[in-house]
């Protein structure tokens, strides 16, 4: 199994740990905790009421996030190749990852069902905000990588961009992470599913998604560029996931 | 409430595509904006050619440039952002600065930093309600450097209805810098700069331009950002300006930095004194100022004779 991890040089190239603590520093905003109360309740009722502040959720969840990207760290550095991540910290976008190179790669291939699930939901990686408000720049890191992985998770759970697939994917995200974001949107967003929905959620998805949150190895811990040629079935076996089936 | 009530309602109209991509957010969100420059420093010695930009110490051309950013970012949310900063109080200022000026059918008007065209219309509702003018002409240009505050000026006064026509004031829109002017000398019998004078990198400069264009008669007023002359009130609105507006900023208008630099420049123009003499220095007699809301804003008049 590990003969697949294997560096691919020509699909990705690894930004230094410099470059990162460069950026951050460029868009780190100093607050003190009564602005970060602010913040909070502003983030949080702004978002609530209008759906297209994106921002405001990113915003709330770096505010709010503090003990869970601890958390993660922590997670995350119990492996080797968890380890290697946070002392390289690679990110993830269109300069980095080559997307037509990994389009032309075997079907079945982790990076080509990565490039697929981008061209079917329409998304790019270039969509990501900068994390602002985090000051340590390794926390910062961990809460990009997050965002800059959530497409890999879905797609490697084959979960969709349907309010649906995005409920689902938060469950499992909420379970690992325990960021308190992805645990409201677990369940704010169960809320809004329409009936039929609502139905195979509770009889199929919330019960996997739980199952797999805590089965799984944890995936903000992946170093999912090293693996793009790695069959997806083995992937799969290797993280302890187990593909939702309908019956 | 009501409000409340009826965002809510349009939220829950929009389609699960969008919450959705509201919950997708979380992880993956863009915006249009991209934070603008490294953090700023506190306040440094200034060597020739240099000037303030907010706390930072730039080089003058350097200011312009990053004013015009800043304006260009927030051009949209320019507004908006005037009412939750202010509180709404922000209109009232305005609304007394222009009783103050007191315009006739007759002024021929210069809006200097006009931006979004408040005082503008504000102008023309004056002399709206001074009743029909017989036949008298008064027009009022609106003048910024920035051509995106200007756009969503001339969308507000198309909204607004204003055409020649029907407001009996001909309005212009001119895109042009305080500081050199391509307008013939002795062309206005008003000038006015409100909360526009602290963005311009030269003062001096704006301030002898307005002499020049100005008719002789011709009256200068400024509304400005300023210093309150009590200890303590300076250090509340100094707690409210620098722990709670770039908040709002990120709040209402998804942006910290411009905010940042809004607070900055404010602490950083001269005082009511200061200001006055240097309107004195420009040319200009019987300079008076009036403080607005215990000194947060002041109005400074002069006549050139
Ligand atoms: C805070 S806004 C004020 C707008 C308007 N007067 C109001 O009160 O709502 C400041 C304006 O000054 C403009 N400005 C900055 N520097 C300028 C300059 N050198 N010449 C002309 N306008 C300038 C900006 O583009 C911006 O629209």
């Amino acid at each position: 199994m590990r003969s697949s991890f294997r560096i691919i040089r020509c699909y990705t190239t690894a930004a230094n740990s410099n470059n990162f603590a460069e950026e951050m520093k460029k868009h780190f905003i100093p607050t003190n905790s009564f602005q970060k109360a602010i913040l909070t309740v502003g983030s949080a009722a702004i978002s609530l009421l209008n759906p297209h502040r994106g921002d405001m959720i990113a915003c709330l969840g770096e505010v709010t996030g503090e003990s869970a990207l601890i958390h993660m760290q922590q997670r995350i550095s119990e492996t080797q190749e968890g380890l290697e991540i946070l002392k390289e910290k690679p990110r993830i976008n269109s300069k980095t990852v080559s997307f037509d190179k990994l389009a032309e790669m075997p079907e079945n291939t982790l990076g080509r069902v990565y490039a697929d699930f981008m061209t079917e939901n329409n998304i790019t990686a270039d969509s990501r905000l900068p994390v602002q408000f985090i000051e340590d720049p390794e926390l910062a890191y961990v809460m990009q990588r997050y965002r800059e992985v959530h497409d890999l998770v879905h797609a490697t759970l084959f979960m969709r961009t349907t309010m649906l697939g995005e409920v689902t994917v938060k469950w499992v995200e909420g379970i690992q992470t325990t960021l308190p974001m992805c645990i409201n949107g677990g369940i704010w967003g169960a809320g809004r599913l329409k009936p039929k929905h609502r139905q195979m959620y509770l009889k199929y998805y919330l019960p996997w998604a739980i199952k797999t949150g805590n089965n799984a190895k944890f995936m903000q811990g992946i170093y999912y560029e090293k693996r793009w040629d790695q069959d997806i079935d083995d992937f799969h076996r290797e993280m302890n996931i187990v593909r939702l089936v309908k019956k | 409430m009501a409000l409340r009530t009826r965002i809510l309602k349009l939220s829950n109209l929009r389609c699960v595509t969008q919450q959705a991509s509201r919950l997708r957010a979380m992880s993956t969100q863009s915006t249009q904006t991209s934070p603008k420059e490294g953090p700023a420093t506190a306040t440094e010695e200034m060597k020739p050619g240099q000037t303030h930009f907010g706390f930072q110490v730039v080089a003058e051309e350097e200011k312009t440039k990053k004013v015009h950013e800043v304006f260009e970012t927030v051009a949209e949310k320019y507004d908006l952002m005037n009412d939750v900063m202010s509180m709404g109080i922000h209109r009232m200022w305005k609304d007394i600065f222009m009783c103050r000026l007191a315009p006739q059918p007759e002024t021929k008007l210069l809006d200097m930093a006009g931006g979004t065209g408040d005082i503008a219309f504000r102008y023309i509702k004056y002399l709206q309600n001074l009743g029909p003018s017989q036949g008298t002409h008064s027009s009022v240009t609106v003048c910024d450097i920035n051509q995106a505050m200007l756009d969503v000026g001339k969308q507000r006064a198309q909204k607004l209805g204003y055409t020649p026509e029907s407001c009996g004031v001909e309005i212009n829109w001119k895109c042009a810098d305080a500081e050199r002017l391509d307008l013939p000398d002795d062309s206005y019998t008003a000038y006015t700069i409100a909360f526009g004078i602290r963005n311009c990198t030269h003062i001096d400069k704006v301030l002898e331009e307005a002499y020049r264009v100005l008719t002789p008669g011709g009256r200068f007023m400024c509304l400005e950002f300023s210093q309150l002359p009590n200890d303590t009130l300076q250090w509340v609105y100094d707690q409210y300006s620098f722990q709670v507006i770039p908040v709002l900023g990120q709040l209402f208008a998804g942006q910290w930095k411009p905010y940042q630099y809004l607070v900055e420049s404010i602490r950083q123009f001269p005082n009511q004194e200061k200001f006055k003499s240097m309107i004195e220095d420009a040319g200009f007699r019987q300079v008076t100022y009036e403080n607005l809301t215990f000194g947060t804003c002041a109005i400074h008049s002069g006549f050139k004779i």
